[in-house]
């Protein structure tokens, strides 16, 4: 009786998990390769997603000063928006500063963001060559790279960002 | 009136939860306005009476003396569709969030899409991968889910060194809750075949912020939905019409709106939500990072700051809780500043990952006092006091405030936001 009623359960779970396989109208048209390519913009830390283009940031600061000036303030600092440079107190003082330079772990995050997001009235309408300028622009602005530095998809990469240890994954911690 | 044997059992004035069930008790209620019912002979047949009401409608509005019920909204001065709004919790009683009360968090507006225009893209570590349009997803297999979404932001203003004194619901109002009906993701997952090395999915909205934010695959596969309705109708443009992931007791930013793309990988992208924002800085200078997961949290939403109590007698004390590990196991009450604490009444059912309402009777003395409420969850985690949050996380993390709530009530019965330690 015990085995006849869990050998019962064993063959109902089976077919269980087959109906939730089936279950699917299957429906989904196959995505081609362009329209992947046209739709993915992410973005990641080793560079992944990172489109041809460079920049520095001289020719960074003019695209700055007209599309982003008007939130973000003079050198990043003291508009509506937030404050993209200049801070003043470590992460350790009472209050901290959080900026770009200080807390942000990762240099593609920043092209990746503005690629995707800014200028907020209209995002996505600058070209890759002048997200990279304005990226070296706030890089600069945030004592990480020169003036002078070119940032493209190789140097963008190579950048160690001071906070670049500074983060402790909770997920992966709990997970263990 | 209270008979004798309804012994106020507990310090503070608690009664026992099941004095609820008696009958003959004699509620006062707290109030913003204190105008006496006067009873004169045109009102026993008043004007509203006398002629024949309102004809049909086809989208039925509160009524127009419940204006002040609404969601508090808070922009930035540039970007008008950059901020949030709040879910005014302290007006609300149950536990549904009416659809044009949920909470807000908008990185760049809301967009209004086409619903014949927006499509689905599942692409990255899978052997097929896929794109879809509505009308193939309304076709899919639907289930509901009861849950809360908070941003990982809410209760924020606690923090700050002054306990703001501003309505309950517009600082703890990032939260809300509602049914949420659409397609289990592990469907859609199994459809496109998931590969190795998949472990994250990245999520993008088809909004102006094309807000993208990277989710592990094994809570996507577990209880995620692709919601295509909220409380029984479309989900509203401001929650995500037409497709919104729910990722049930996670982070609100992770239950991505207007859900456009999902991209498998083995690694996070380390989107600007997940690095600069939605991480929460300790004293040592290091933050915490995917930290998912709301902890258990309550608070009482009557009677509550701003609201007053007219005079001494009874009130019942109604209040919130959830928590993101699963149910609420407990949440109890204290009228005496944290001495002593009561059991409040669960009203059932009692669902995992859902805003869980609580009560518990209370004979107000007259005397200033300071109450309280503090979860428990099934995972045996209690809501802590503000004291033992900050010793843990320090005062700058900005984000998951999730302590004990305290009312202040003054001898004249009017209520203040306070930090009792
Ligand atoms: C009309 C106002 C406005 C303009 C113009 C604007 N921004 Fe922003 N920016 C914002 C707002 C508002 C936010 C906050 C976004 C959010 O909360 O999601 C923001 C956020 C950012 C952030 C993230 C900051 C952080 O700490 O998380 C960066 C980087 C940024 N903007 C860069 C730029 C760049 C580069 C430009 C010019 C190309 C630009 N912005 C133009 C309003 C603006």
């Amino acid at each position: 009786m015990f085995i006849r009623n869990s050998l019962v359960f064993i063959v109902s779970l089976i077919s269980f998990s087959v109906a939730a396989k089936e279950i699917s109208p299957n429906l989904g048209k196959v995505a081609s390769i362009q329209l992947i390519q046209q739709w993915n913009r992410d973005v990641f830390p080793d560079g992944e997603g990172l489109p041809i283009g460079r920049g520095t940031a001289i020719i960074g600061k003019a695209i700055y000063q007209q599309h982003c000036i008007a939130c973000h303030g003079v050198e990043g600092m003291g508009s509506s928006a937030e404050e993209l440079a200049g801070a003043e107190h470590a992460l350790t003082d009472t209050p901290p500063d959080k900026t770009i330079g200080n807390y942000w772990p990762y240099a593609s995050t920043l092209f990746d963001f503005i690629n995707r997001a800014m200028h907020i009235n209209n995002p996505g309408s600058l070209s890759a060559d002048e997200v990279y300028a304005v990226t070296a622009y706030l890089l600069y602005l945030n004592g990480i790279i020169e003036k002078t530095s070119v940032i493209n998809q190789k140097t963008l990469v190579a950048i160690k960002m001071p906070n670049a240890k500074g983060m402790v994954n909770i997920y992966k911690k709990e997970a263990q | 009136m209270i008979k004798q044997n309804d012994k106020i059992s507990i310090t503070g004035g608690l009664l026992d939860r099941r004095v609820f069930l008696k009958k003959g008790l004699v509620f006062s209620v707290a109030t913003l306005s204190s105008d006496p019912l006067h009873a004169t002979r045109d009102d026993a047949r008043l004007p509203w009476m006398k002629t024949p009401g309102a004809t049909f409608s086809n989208y039925g509005q509160p009524s127009t003396y419940e204006q002040d019920v609404i969601r508090w909204t808070m922009a930035n001065s540039m970007a008008g569709g950059n901020g949030v709004s709040w879910t005014p919790l302290h007006k609300m009683e149950g536990t549904i969030t009416p659809n044009g009360l949920h909470f807000e968090r908008h990185h760049n507006g809301v967009p209004q899409i086409e619903p014949e225009r927006h499509q689905l893209l599942i692409h990255g570590a899978v052997e097929k991968p896929l794109i879809f349009d509505m009308v193939a997803l309304l076709r899919y297999p639907m289930t509901s889910c009861f849950t809360f979404i908070e941003c990982g932001g809410n209760s924020n203003a606690a923090w700050r060194d002054e306990p703001i004194q501003v309505a309950a619901g517009y600082f703890h109002g990032m939260a809300s809750c509602s049914e949420w009906t659409g397609i289990p993701l592990s469907i859609l997952l199994n459809e496109a075949k998931i590969k190795e090395p998949a472990k994250w999915v990245i999520a993008e909205g088809a909004d102006a912020a094309m807000m993208s934010i990277s989710i592990p695959l094994d809570k996507m596969l577990d209880d995620c939905i692709l919601a295509v309705y909220q409380n029984g109708e479309r989900i509203r443009p401001e929650n995500g019409y037409p497709l919104r992931l729910i990722v049930p007791g996670w982070e609100g930013v992770l239950n991505v709106k207007w859900l456009r793309r999902l991209h498998l990988t083995n690694r996070p992208s380390m989107t600007r939500n997940e690095t600069a924002k939605y991480t929460e800085l300790l004293p040592s200078g290091k933050a915490r990072q995917f930290t998912f997961v709301m902890e258990a949290k309550s608070l009482i939403t009557s009677p509550s700051v701003g609201q007053k109590l007219e005079n001494p007698g009874l009130y019942q004390i109604s209040g919130l809780a959830w928590s993101g590990r699963g149910r609420i196991t407990k949440v109890e009450v204290s009228a005496d500043a944290g001495r002593t604490w009561a059991e409040a009444e669960l009203q059932q059912p009692v669902l995992s990952k859902c805003f869980t309402r609580f009560r518990i009777p209370w004979q107000w003395d007259g005397k200033g006092t300071v109450l309280k409420s503090r979860a428990v969850d099934e995972t045996g985690y209690i809501q802590p006091e503000r004291s033992a949050l900050i010793a843990a996380r320090g005062k700058y993390g900005y984000f998951h405030y999730n302590a004990i709530v305290s009312w202040g009530i003054s001898n004249q019965g009017e209520i203040s936001h306070v930090y009792t330690e």
